[in-house]
């Protein structure tokens, strides 16, 4: 797919980082404060859906990168999926335990086993969403070919 | 409070009228983010700000979506003529709302006053989700501890509708 004008490429090099970097904050700190897996990785793969209608990719290259996110997304969940089930290597026979220590609430480490669940969730969302995205330009491309 | 909510919705119930009625697709799509958007309001009005974001930024994606594809398609809607069997859809469908709308009025007037009345569940949720989970955020702890099933099936939703994508969306097979 084609590109846009200059304007919207210079305005794109200069916020699209820092949309990556809200979302990865939102994510991060999703135990603290409003936001979470799920938005995190929403704003995330806003910022690569951004670039990409921006700059515009020729085809082969968008192959790549779908194959790519694909393999994100599946990574993700199986991570997600060991994490509900490692309280089984403690011992104990409870699914979705938070079994890592707790620490102090309200900081950034602390919460035991919330956070990964927030990180792996959302890069899952995150793949996902792009996927999807790529999914859609990549049949556009296919039918205009 | 409740008067900004009802005029905010009353935005809603217009947007979406207009939505359905419009002739150009590009307006109609726009009308579309007229609700989403009123929909972030009222999620920060009643403090809610976790839904706030979350509603925000999917609106804005789907939208961003809808514009290229209304884009790319055509703009102009076909016009139907309103026919014997239209007059009878619509008189059925005034009749099940006047229906539903007295029932629901019977209904309020037993219901708890707006924002109070927990039940037991919610109740120990609130008040002891900090202690439990270690998480200052009762969101988080509520979804990934005491609802983490629920939240794996939420992800397990994304992954297959992801595959149902990848699956239908292809013109030539993968090698």
């Amino acid at each position: 797919m084609k590109g846009m004008t200059t304007i919207v490429k210079q305005t794109t090099k200069l916020i699209a980082g820092m949309i990556f970097m809200y979302g990865i904050y939102v994510i991060v700190h999703g135990h603290l404060t409003p936001g979470g897996g799920f938005a995190g990785g929403v704003i995330m793969a806003g910022s690569f859906i951004l670039l990409i209608l921006a700059y515009g990719s020729d085809f082969l290259k968008l192959l790549k990168e779908e194959s790519g996110t694909t393999m994100y997304e599946n990574l993700a969940m199986i991570v997600v999926l060991f994490l509900a089930v490692s309280g089984l290597l403690i011992g104990t026979h409870v699914f979705f335990l938070n079994w890592i220590p707790k620490g102090t609430v309200g900081h950034l480490v602390s919460a035991g086993i919330l956070p990964l669940y927030n990180i792996f969730v959302g890069i899952e969302v995150a793949a996902s969403i792009v996927t999807i995205f790529l999914a859609l330009i990549i049949f556009k491309e296919e039918v205009s070919k | 409070m409740e008067i900004a909510i009802s005029v905010i919705t009353g935005f809603m119930i217009i947007g979406a009228l207009y939505a359905i009625h419009a002739r150009d697709l590009l307006s109609a799509v726009i009308a579309c983010g007229i609700v989403g958007y009123s929909l972030v309001i009222c999620f920060l009005l009643l403090k809610a700000p976790d839904l706030a974001i979350v509603q925000i930024v999917i609106e804005t994606i789907t939208l961003i979506i809808m514009v290229a594809v209304v884009l790319d398609s055509t703009r102009e809607e076909k016009y139907q003529k309103f026919d014997r069997q239209g007059y009878f859809t619509a008189i059925l469908s005034i009749l099940i709302i006047v229906v539903l709308f007295y029932f629901m009025m019977n209904s309020v007037s037993s219901l708890d006053p707006f924002g109070e009345g927990k039940l037991r569940m919610a109740q120990s949720y609130v008040e002891g989700a900090t202690e439990k989970t270690g998480s200052a955020n009762l969101v988080t702890g509520v979804v990934f501890d005491f609802r983490g099933y629920d939240t794996l099936g939420e992800a397990t939703v994304l992954v297959t509708a992801v595959l149902g994508v990848l699956t239908i969306m292809r013109i030539k097979g993968k090698k």
